[in-house]
């Protein structure tokens, strides 16, 4: 006969109650691990999935994810002839905020090398990917921007032509996919009266110089387009992804790249390493600690609530004392009871996340090695929590009962 | 092992002796007490509130060592002095059946379930358990209530149902502590008469500790306890001396 059932069944609603609240609590420790599990998912989604061996930074920098790393664009030319290399990508990436509706709308900028990349890669739910040169874009789902959206980003309108689903950055901003120079266009875009005060000053400190004197038609280029004026540096970009042969030998051409000063190579695996020391390890922690309060929190719960459970029934358990009752048969009981509570709180917990996390902001991830360490924990937990209340009952005297 | 011979007295105890506390706050509860109830047989114990029935009674339960003196239950040594010869807990479980001034079930468990869980603790299969549960209140006139709760029995059903309980593994001793103190006059005789059935039917020995003069004819033999002492009363139908 199961002692903990029927009591239970005789207690049935204060039972379920304690164990919402106690399913609430572990839902909560379940959503934390989640929220981090999601937040290493976001962070390295595009590493993972931009499909590129190596990335080639500025020198000395993290990488674009760590800190700005501005590489030459034509270092894609550098990186495309050597041994190994199948392709070389220019990248951009960068967040940008602005009004959408009257609600602030951030997303985080990749620039693709069209036409070489045309987002093909990217997992797109809805419409195609960059067919042409310039305005259009690929925005996921989080930002609320539908097919055939028109977005004035900069000086030009840009047409949402794909969708995708759950792409997002490090910070949760959707990603959007632009071509690399439109995404360079909308990262250095300034106001049309900076642009003339610059030309003024630019044509103002040729006057001043010798060559301004001796060449007069270079006043004129100089207060034109920068593009227009060859001594100017080529665009910067982000980084150069690069993509190896088939059976190339990765060392070695991180060795010949090793040898250029001016840049730094890292593999997938750095680079989300990089990523997740950088910016989520903090998150983790934070989240952890968060847990591990929780986790004490709902075993003192469970504690407190078994324990007075137990209070309430000493009288019985001291009578099952007297008529023999065996220690294991009443401890038995009251661990039962705190296993049972602990594993209905742990399945409501799971139940309500399963409805309730997908409406979250962040993407919160559960996965199964997650479900069953947290299951474990819980079932620990459920049994560090009886032994107060075994304690006590190991403690009643037996001719309680026969007192009054 | 506990080896209880079938033959030999329910309980004996001999120079029963417990004390309370130390130098001037000794309390002498049991002095040099010395009774005998034998199988088939039902005891009455009397006295006044404070002369050591209770003390007397939890010495013979085994849940409170005497400081001298010894006790055998069916024929076997259970307590010398303060030290148990068996395992306490293990004997009262097989040996020994308890009813109480209330009836004291278990308010979670139906009564089927509170005669079933005595069975069960004594490693009786489940199956068996229920079926003997059954019977015993089938016997003691409460089967048709077996699934109610013990909210909804009247307190001479709940009565009945403790003391299936206490028959439930066929002990040698049954102690009743005051079993008919809750119930009207009706009801308690009808309980006390039930002990005398199951004394005398079952062949246990039978102690109930009670005020209730009323039953005294259902009792084969009377002890008084005055000062913690026992005296056994000549007479059986006399009124008690105090």
């Amino acid at each position: 006969m199961n002692l903990a059932i029927r009591d239970i069944r005789h207690h049935v609603g204060r039972f379920v109650f304690t164990t919402l609240g106690v399913g609430l609590l572990l839902m909560i420790v379940m959503g934390m691990g989640g929220i981090y599990r999601g937040l290493i998912h976001e962070a390295t989604l595009l590493v993972d999935r931009v499909g590129a061996d190596l990335w080639v930074v500025q020198g000395t920098t993290r990488g674009p994810f760590a800190e700005i790393s501005r590489v030459a664009a034509n270092l894609e030319d550098r990186v495309r002839v050597v041994p190994g290399v199948a392709r070389a990508r220019r990248f951009v990436s960068h967040t940008l905020q602005r009004e959408q509706g009257g609600k602030p709308l951030r997303m985080v900028v990749q620039g693709l090398a069209w036409p070489d990349d045309q987002g093909d890669w990217v997992p797109l739910v809805a419409g195609r990917g960059l067919r042409q040169a310039h305005f259009e874009l690929i925005a996921d789902q989080s930002l609320g921007l539908p097919l055939g959206e028109k977005i004035k980003l900069g000086k030009d309108l840009y047409e949402v032509v794909g969708q995708t689903r759950g792409l997002v950055g490090t910070g949760g901003d959707g990603l959007t996919f632009f071509t690399v120079s439109d995404a360079l266009a909308i990262q250095f875009d300034v106001p049309g009266e900076a642009v003339r005060l610059e030309r003024a000053a630019r044509r103002a400190r040729v006057a001043d110089s010798d060559l301004g004197r001796l060449q007069p038609l270079l006043l004129d280029r100089a207060a034109g387009l920068s593009s227009g004026i060859p001594a100017f540096a080529t665009p910067q970009v982000s980084a150069i992804l690069v993509t190896l042969k088939p059976g190339a030998d990765a060392a070695a051409v991180r060795r010949i790249l090793g040898t250029w000063p001016d840049i730094t190579v890292y593999s997938i695996q750095e680079q989300k390493d990089l990523l997740l020391a950088g910016m989520v390890d903090k998150a983790r922690r934070q989240l952890g600690l968060f847990r591990v309060l929780l986790i004490i929190i709902s075993t003192i719960i469970i504690a407190l609530i078994i324990y007075t459970l137990t209070l309430d029934k000493l009288r019985d358990i001291a009578l099952l004392k007297l008529i023999g009752a065996r220690n294991r048969v009443i401890g038995g009981l009251i661990l039962q009871q705190a296993l049972l509570m602990g594993a209905c709180g742990f399945g409501i917990a799971w139940c309500l996340g399963f409805y309730l996390f997908p409406y979250f902001p962040r993407r919160v991830l559960i996965e199964p090695p997650d479900l069953v360490s947290l299951g474990i924990i819980v079932i620990l937990c459920s049994t560090l929590a009886s032994l107060l209340g075994i304690w006590k009952a190991l403690r009643v005297e037996p001719n309680t009962v026969l007192a009054g | 092992m506990n080896v209880v011979v079938s033959d030999a007295p329910a309980i004996e105890v001999t120079n029963l002796r417990k004390v309370y506390g130390q130098g001037h706050t000794e309390v002498v509860a049991i002095r040099a007490a010395t009774l005998r109830i034998g199988r088939g047989e039902i005891v009455g114990l009397f006295g006044p509130s404070g002369s050591g029935k209770s003390t007397l009674l939890t010495a013979m339960a085994l849940i409170n060592p005497p400081t001298a003196g010894r006790i055998a239950i069916g024929g076997q040594p259970v307590m010398d002095g303060p030290r148990a010869l068996v395992d306490a807990r293990a004997f009262r479980r097989q040996h020994i059946g308890f009813v109480f001034q209330k009836p004291n079930l278990i308010p979670f468990l139906t009564a089927l379930e509170n005669v079933q869980v005595a069975l069960e603790i004594n490693d009786t299969p489940a199956r068996q358990a229920r079926q003997r549960a059954l019977d015993l209140l089938g016997y003691l006139g409460v089967g048709p209530r077996a699934t109610n709760l013990p909210d909804a029995l009247s307190g001479g059903e709940q009565q009945r149902v403790a003391i299936a309980r206490a028959l439930a593994n066929d002990p040698s001793l049954i102690l009743a502590d005051e079993p008919t103190a809750s119930l009207d006059g009706a009801l308690g005789r009808q309980v006390m008469e039930l002990f005398a059935k199951v004394a005398h039917e079952r062949r246990a020995g039978v102690l109930v500790v009670t005020h209730d003069h009323r039953t005294l004819d259902v009792f084969d033999r009377i002890l008084d306890v005055e000062d913690g002492a026992i005296r056994e009363r000549a007479n059986p139908e006399s009124d008690v001396q105090q």
